[in-house]
């Protein structure tokens, strides 16, 4: 960096740039490669367990795994610590 | 064995026509007979870049639906002649590409014992785009150190796993290349730019190409002349050496270093 750089004092954001890729590009691919309708499958059962409970949209984890020959469609729900609280 | 390479990126703007243009000069330049193809039917631009804007007749959708030869419709390139471009289409009809139009296109060019076909997309995920990669054995994915082109990149890079011919019928996948363009070392340097490191570990890829941002890229479009010809530009070396790794050739990147400014040039601003 030469001398006149280190006055000039302008935000590295290069890192801000990379972290925030890294992880969108992360969040977007574990999406791919699975159903359209998934998405969607998502919100609606968010929507059915929020009658009873209520939970955090992050709180619905959707994995889709291949194994040989099938694959597997898991979904995790974190419930709060008490429920409908 | 003719090989079949798409110029892509999703985002547009990023350099894919001046990319495609560049490597088919590069690569026809070492006598390899190459035929470029514009995907991006309805906004014609390939021909431009090529500075063969003049000399087009008959285009990509004319010789789909038969209103001419593939002969007719080939460019034949004035500086290099094992060169040859195929025109995009004006037409505002979406559907004028067919996934058998293009197909047949693509084997009549094989079968005229072409060495290289590149495809230059259109931006986005369209029809256009999809076709562009349908039929590749490999891609170029052309990227900005941005985050919006990266971001899309990454989207391209799932339909080239996915939606290919060679995805879908177990033929090993087509084989993906980054190419970073507008390059700016001393931004990087500075932390203002994400470093071609920093974007070939977010996407994963290996990097086929750094090319430095550079007047002369504008320069080249003005006059019609693909940037690689350019004999003092380093944007032009940069495509060369990137032609070269797509031949195999193994070359250390260059460019990714601010070249030292001398001392007059400093103080004159050279």
């Amino acid at each position: 960096m030469g001398l006149l750089a280190m006055f000039r004092s302008k935000p590295a954001t290069a890192n801000i740039a990379k972290e925030r890729l890294r992880i969108i590009v992360a969040q977007e691919r574990g999406g791919r490669g699975g159903p359209d309708y998934l998405p969607l499958l998502r919100r609606e059962l968010l929507q059915v367990i929020h009658k009873y409970v209520n939970v955090d949209p992050e709180a619905v984890q959707i994995n889709l795994e291949r194994e040989a020959g099938h694959e597997v469609l898991e979904f995790s729900i974190a419930l709060p610590e008490k429920p409908g609280a | 064995m003719t090989e079949i390479i798409v110029v892509t990126s999703g985002k547009g703007g990023v350099g894919k026509t001046t990319t495609s243009a560049s490597m088919a000069c590069g690569l026809a330049r070492r006598g390899k007979r190459v035929a470029v193809i514009d995907f991006d039917i309805g906004l014609r631009n390939l021909d431009l870049i090529m500075g063969c804007e003049r000399r087009v007749v008959y285009d990509f959708v004319n010789v789909i639906n038969g209103d001419c030869t593939l002969k007719q419709a080939l460019i034949k390139d004035k500086r290099i002649e094992t060169l040859y471009v195929l025109a995009a289409s004006q037409t505002r009809d979406k559907d004028a590409l067919t996934e058998e139009g293009v197909r047949k296109v693509l084997d009549q060019l094989i079968a005229d014992g072409f060495d290289y076909i590149l495809c230059d997309s259109p931006a986005g995920i369209e029809k256009g785009a999809h076709l562009a990669m349908y039929f590749a054995d490999r891609a170029v994915v052309v990227v900005n150190p941005e985050v919006s082109s990266v971001r899309d990149s990454d989207r391209i890079l799932g339909l080239l796993s996915s939606k290919t011919q060679r995805s879908s019928n177990g033929n090993g996948g087509v084989k993906e290349h980054l190419l970073l363009t507008r390059y700016n070392p001393r931004r990087v340097a500075n932390g203002e730019m994400m470093s071609v490191g920093d974007i070939k570990e977010i996407l994963g890829l290996d990097v086929i190409g750094v090319v430095p941002e550079s007047p002369d890229v504008l320069a080249a479009s003005n006059a019609g002349v693909p940037v690689i010809l350019n004999d003092d530009s380093t944007a032009a070396e940069a495509y060369s050496d990137a032609v070269a790794r797509l031949l195999g050739e193994e070359l250390p990147l260059r460019f990714l270093e601010e070249p030292k400014r001398g001392f007059f040039a400093r103080m004159f601003g050279g």
